[in-house]
């Protein structure tokens, strides 16, 4: 058992699960998305990201890659709620929870093609 | 054959950035950490109603809040509860920047790193030379002095040497075309991939380093990698130099031999060995004067590689020889020997040196050569005297001395190395002359000393082709007949000739040695000379100007440009 792998496992799984957990609702309901939840995935996917600095095979970049495409949608999310909440003040009116949620969401189309890749890279490299 | 994983600037990017993975999450944790317990720890707003901060309010404050830079507390003062949050986690995220700076700065000095940097600029550096350049293994003394010359000329180098002070040297001294330069072995072949060995651009490798092996290894990689270019290599002993040789190394020097050679012409032909003098050495530099060794006995002191080559030269020519040497055991001398060093008066004394003509202070200690050569001049002030330098920082005192010859290693190859990379058809003419002998070399000896100064001549060699005679090419080819004596003539006034000399005239494989000013010129031609400088570019005008060569043929000053052409012709 590589303890490596399974931190990075750990992670990867935590960052879709959570992310899922956020996407899953109503999408302009702002009741069905909890801000600690984006918050924690924001969270694990940026820890998620730095274990895969310094990669060096061909999956190991692409999964730097998914997960900095993960961190940059999660990260334009929270952006986008901080601004609601305090610049424009407009308060999370369903347009703006969708567009967070569907922001999210782009995350997490990322974050499953990581998962994906890393099925990929265990069941083709069975030790 | 197996292939072995390749170092390479994207591993070692990877390894450091592996390296920033701890502190990195270290970092992430403890932000994390810090802005929860902002957002969970409910606080008080002015009007005494409990209040939770927002995410974005948390991350505000815990920016500033770990870097130290306290804004204080927004928006409304904090509570109790908060201020102790506040407290442990101020030294938690402080911690973690120390840490997360320290990892940052220690690998940004990371040696590792540093070298995958530097040797990465250097591949670029070179890569980027896309003119014909030399790659030379080993910025010694003599590499440093060749470096020096080549770049002179306008051509490109490259430099490789294994101790790094004097890649920093190379980097300080003012050349007048960038050097890319680079510490490592040249006797690893991978090196010499990285310094260009394989590059198209790469005419020529001259290996000088110290070691024999290393410039053997130097000489075979060449041969394989790169059978095109041109190898010059250094070689100490005959073994070295029998055996680069044998698998083609174009010019093996050894400098012990080559000066015992020098030393034999100029016992043997005197006017000879002014020639090449004059020929080969640095521009500019006074010419040598006539100071011919007298016949007669000499004194060897030291049977190492220079003494023992010294003493078969001369032994060649029927000199007799005396030889000292404090080891004759270990040294191989066979034969009659005087055992000592020879800084005593008792050893030069029993080697009889009042009835001798001549010393060689050849040992490979530079104090002792001085301390022979002063003790001999002593005995017998009418001595004639060789000495042997060994290091290039004593050059004041061998200059105090005033021996009849100095052997110095760097000098020796310096020029041999430079009249073969710089004009490669003096290699040929010098080779010719010594095979004519010496009675040429008494004819030839004053028509070059009319060309120069009193200072050793331009050397420069003219081909025949459109890019460098344009002139001279169409004129051939329109069945004009050029001879020798129109490009030597000096175009500001056709009467008069310049001060050059046509050494050589190589023509597809005939060597035309000292040609007449009658012979006709053709297409393809190498022509070498010798002369005053600035000659050469003067001769450039009857070369390329179609005006010029005209008024060097007939005398008349034609009218130039379409409508004047058409004119004349009326």
């Amino acid at each position: 058992m590589n303890f490596e792998k399974v931190v990075f496992g750990f992670f990867i799984v935590l960052a879709l699960t959570l992310n899922f957990g956020f996407f899953i609702g109503e999408i302009h309901n702002p009741d069905h998305h909890n801000v600690y939840e984006l918050f924690a995935a924001i969270v694990v996917s940026l820890i998620a990201t730095v274990l895969k600095l310094g990669e060096r095979t061909q999956i190991g970049a692409v999964l730097l890659a998914t997960s900095l495409v993960a961190d940059l949608q999660l990260i334009a999310a929270a952006i986008l709620w901080g601004s609601a909440l305090y610049i424009t003040e407009t308060g999370l009116t369903p347009s703006v929870t969708s567009s967070i949620v569907s922001l999210s969401g782009g995350a997490l189309l990322a974050n499953f093609t990581s998962v994906v890749l890393l099925i990929i890279e265990t069941v083709t490299m069975r030790r | 054959m197996l292939k072995r994983p390749q170092k390479s600037i994207h591993k070692v990017f990877s390894l450091v950035l592996r390296r920033f993975r701890a502190p990195l999450i270290a970092l992430i944790m403890v932000y994390a950490i810090s802005v929860l317990g902002m957002v969970l720890i409910p606080g008080v707003d002015d009007d005494g109603n409990t209040w939770h901060m927002g995410f974005f309010h948390a991350f505000y404050f815990v920016s500033y809040m770990a870097t130290t830079i306290g804004f204080g507390e927004i928006p409304y003062a904090f509570t109790d509860a908060q201020r102790l949050w506040t407290t442990l986690t101020l030294y938690l995220t402080v911690t973690a920047w120390l840490y997360a700076i320290g990892t940052i700065l220690s690998l940004v000095q990371d040696s590792a790193l540093q070298r995958a940097m530097t040797e990465n600029r250097f591949f670029r550096n070179v890569r980027q030379i896309h003119e014909p350049f030399y790659l030379i293994c080993g910025y010694g003394d003599t590499g440093s002095l060749i470096t020096k010359a080549l770049t002179q000329r306008g051509l490109r180098a490259v430099a490789i040497d294994i101790r790094q002070d004097r890649i920093n040297e190379l980097l300080l001294t003012d050349l007048e075309v960038f050097v890319p330069g680079l510490s490592a072995d040249a006797g690893d072949p991978s090196n010499l991939q990285t310094a260009g060995l394989k590059s198209p651009f790469c005419v020529g490798v001259i290996a000088l380093t110290n070691s024999d092996h290393t410039n053997l290894e130097i000489a075979i990689a060449a041969r394989l990698l790169h059978p095109s270019a041109r190898v010059i290599c250094r070689a100490e002993t005959e073994s070295t130099q029998a055996n680069m040789a044998s698998f083609g190394t174009d010019h093996v020097i050894n400098p012990f031999e080559a000066f015992a050679e020098e030393i034999a012409i100029s016992l043997h032909s005197p006017e000879l060995h002014l020639i090449f003098d004059w020929l080969t050495q640095l521009p500019h530099s006074p010419l040598s004067i006539y100071d011919a060794p007298p016949q007669g006995r000499w004194i060897v002191c030291g049977y190492g590689r220079f003494g023992r080559s010294i003493d078969k030269h001369l032994k060649r020519l029927g000199v007799s020889t005396t030889i000292i040497e404090a080891d004759p055991s270990g040294t191989d001398c066979k034969g009659a020997c005087i055992v000592g060093k020879g800084t005593e008066a008792v050893t030069l004394l029993a080697a009889d040196v009042k009835n001798a003509v001549g010393i060689v202070a050849g040992t490979n200690d530079d104090a002792d050569n001085l301390s022979i050569l002063m003790t001999a001049k002593e005995i017998n002030p009418e001595l004639y005297t060789v000495a042997r330098q060994n290091r290039r920082s004593n050059d004041v005192i061998f200059e105090a001395i005033k021996s009849n010859h100095v052997m110095q290693h760097s000098e020796v190859v310096t020029l041999k190395v430079l009249s073969l990379v710089t004009t490669p058809l003096l290699y040929v003419f010098l080779k010719q002359i010594k095979q004519q002998g010496n009675d040429m070399a008494i004819e030839l000896l004053p028509k070059i000393e009319n060309v120069c100064d009193k200072v050793v001549p331009d050397i420069w060699t003219i081909q025949i082709n459109y890019k460098s005679a344009l002139a001279v090419t169409h004129a051939i080819e329109q069945d004009r007949t050029i001879q020798l004596g129109h490009l030597t003539s000096d175009p500001r006034d056709r009467e008069q000739q310049l001060l050059c000399l046509p050494l050589l005239i190589k023509r597809k494989d005939e060597i035309i040695l000292l040609p007449e000013v009658n012979e006709k010129i053709e297409v393809g031609d190498q022509i070498l000379l010798c002369g005053q400088y600035g000659v050469s570019d003067l001769m450039g005008w009857t070369l390329q100007n179609h005006n010029t060569l005209r008024y060097i043929e007939t005398g008349e000053t034609r009218p130039d440009g379409f409508i004047w052409r058409k004119l004349a012709n009326r």
